[in-house]
């Protein structure tokens, strides 16, 4: 069996062409890329709103729990069903399932803002849009953030299993395999998604680190600054 | 009962089975496991690493990949139960090493000083308290589970989602909407089920808030 994986791997035009792993690889990171980016637009503002004003706030978190019941697979196969095959339908059930881990991510994260440093800046004289803006958005970086990993990782899984309502991508080798019984073939693609999915992730923690405000931020250069931590007694 | 040409109830027990026994069978797994990385910050440093890792890996992937590890046919349906085993265990292991770190150092000061020793410490006095917790991460295994078990439809392996499939194939999108609404009807089932299981598991919560 691992040899037949291994002569998969080595098979002549595997690492060129259209259906070839680069090009499958390529193919699946864009598609999460574009469902990812689409939530966030529509995720991140949403859920910060919410949580700087707080109404609704309970509406949110039980629809981000409700929708995780869904069946991703059902919900890719009805929207193709009712859309037709093409980008369009899979598109949008990737969106659609990439939407709740990132707004409860941005609700969570902005309704958690330290109260005294809320009520600091609206004493400062700021107003509610700056408070939103400099004070809880930088206190939710953390958590957003765990929210688009997340979602990046739902969608991901999802991806793959769009393959079976058409769409392209790594899922393509395990769904053709399995309905030509070619097991190597769906095997190598399940390696490569799931070393696909650990290596996306790792980044986002990685860049996470680099864009998280505060003292928990990776420093490239040592810079002597006062943070907030440092300075509460 | 019979529709679309499926024995519908046939297919809602093998849902509820290869939902379940998996998310039972992690939660048992994950209380040692749990309790070992509560208790050694060395074991700790590679468990939560390691559940992270599992739990990134797409389910299609993770059933795919169970046959040459298990030594199972591709068609088993205990690929998708062990896949889903792994997922509760990646996702408990951290609810009960958490949990188990979240009972107060006072209350097993006192227990000691009233005589419980290790195996009744834990049984008696730590796991009770932890579980709130427990049943809140096993909520969100369970629900996930009801969920993830349709993907194993996608090679061959009967549940709620066959409707997904089959409905598909057969451009019939009430047979997909009918999968998942009995889908989510489970989850939400399950789901209640597990909360009054807490909440007959912790008397003393319901006599703190009067009810």
């Amino acid at each position: 069996m691992i040899g037949q994986l291994l002569d998969w791997f080595a098979a002549p035009g595997r690492w060129s062409g259209g259906t070839g792993i680069p090009a499958r690889v390529l193919e699946h990171l864009g598609y999460t890329l574009l469902a990812v980016a689409l939530g966030a637009v529509i995720a991140l503002p949403v859920g910060a709103v919410v949580g700087h004003t707080r109404r609704g706030g309970l509406a949110v978190v039980g629809a981000a729990n409700g929708l995780r019941a869904l069946p991703e697979l059902g919900v890719l196969v009805l929207l193709v069903l009712l859309l037709g095959l093409g980008l369009l339908a899979p598109t949008l059930a990737l969106v659609l399932l990439a939407i709740p881990p990132m707004l409860a991510g941005a609700y969570s994260g902005v309704a958690g803002a330290d109260p005294g440093a809320v009520d600091a800046a609206r004493g400062m004289g700021m107003r509610e849009h700056q408070i939103l803006l400099q004070v809880e958005v930088p206190a939710a970086v953390p958590l957003v953030l765990a929210g688009v990993r997340f979602a990046t990782l739902q969608v991901i899984a999802t991806a793959t299993i769009a393959a079976f309502v058409g769409l392209g991508g790594l899922g393509r080798y395990i769904i053709d395999g399995f309905s030509v019984r070619d097991f190597p073939q769906m095997l190598g693609g399940a390696l490569i998604v799931a070393v696909l999915s650990i290596v996306v992730e790792l980044v986002l923690q990685g860049l996470g680190c680099l864009v998280t405000p505060g003292p928990d931020r990776l420093r490239l250069r040592r810079v002597p600054t006062l943070t907030t931590r440092e300075a509460r007694p | 009962m019979r529709a679309f040409g499926y024995d519908i109830g046939q297919l809602v027990v093998a849902h509820v089975a290869l939902a379940v026994v998996p998310v039972l069978a992690g939660l048992l797994l994950a209380l040692p496991v749990g309790f070992w990385a509560h208790r050694s910050p060395a074991a700790r440093r590679v468990i939560v690493p390691l559940s992270g890792a599992l739990y990134t890996i797409p389910s299609l992937a993770l059933i795919v990949v169970m046959p040459i590890i298990l030594g199972t046919g591709i068609l088993s349906p205990v690929n998708v139960g062990v896949t889903l085993t792994i997922y509760t265990l990646a996702l408990l292991v951290r609810s009960v090493a958490e949990a188990l770190d979240a009972v107060p150092g006072t209350v097993t000061t006192a227990a000691v000083a009233m005589g419980y020793r290790s195996a009744g410490l834990l049984f008696a006095v730590q796991l009770p308290l932890a579980v709130p917790v427990l049943i809140a991460g096993l909520r969100v295994a369970s629900v996930s589970a009801f969920s993830l078990v349709t993907v194993g439809a996608l090679v061959g392996i009967d549940s709620l989602g066959t409707l997904m499939t089959s409905g598909f194939e057969q451009d019939y999108p009430q047979m997909v909407a009918a999968g998942i609404v009995g889908s989510l009807v489970l989850a939400f089932v399950f789901d209640a089920l597990w909360l009054g299981l807490g909440r007959v598991l912790t008397p003393w919560s319901r006599a703190r808030t009067g009810v």
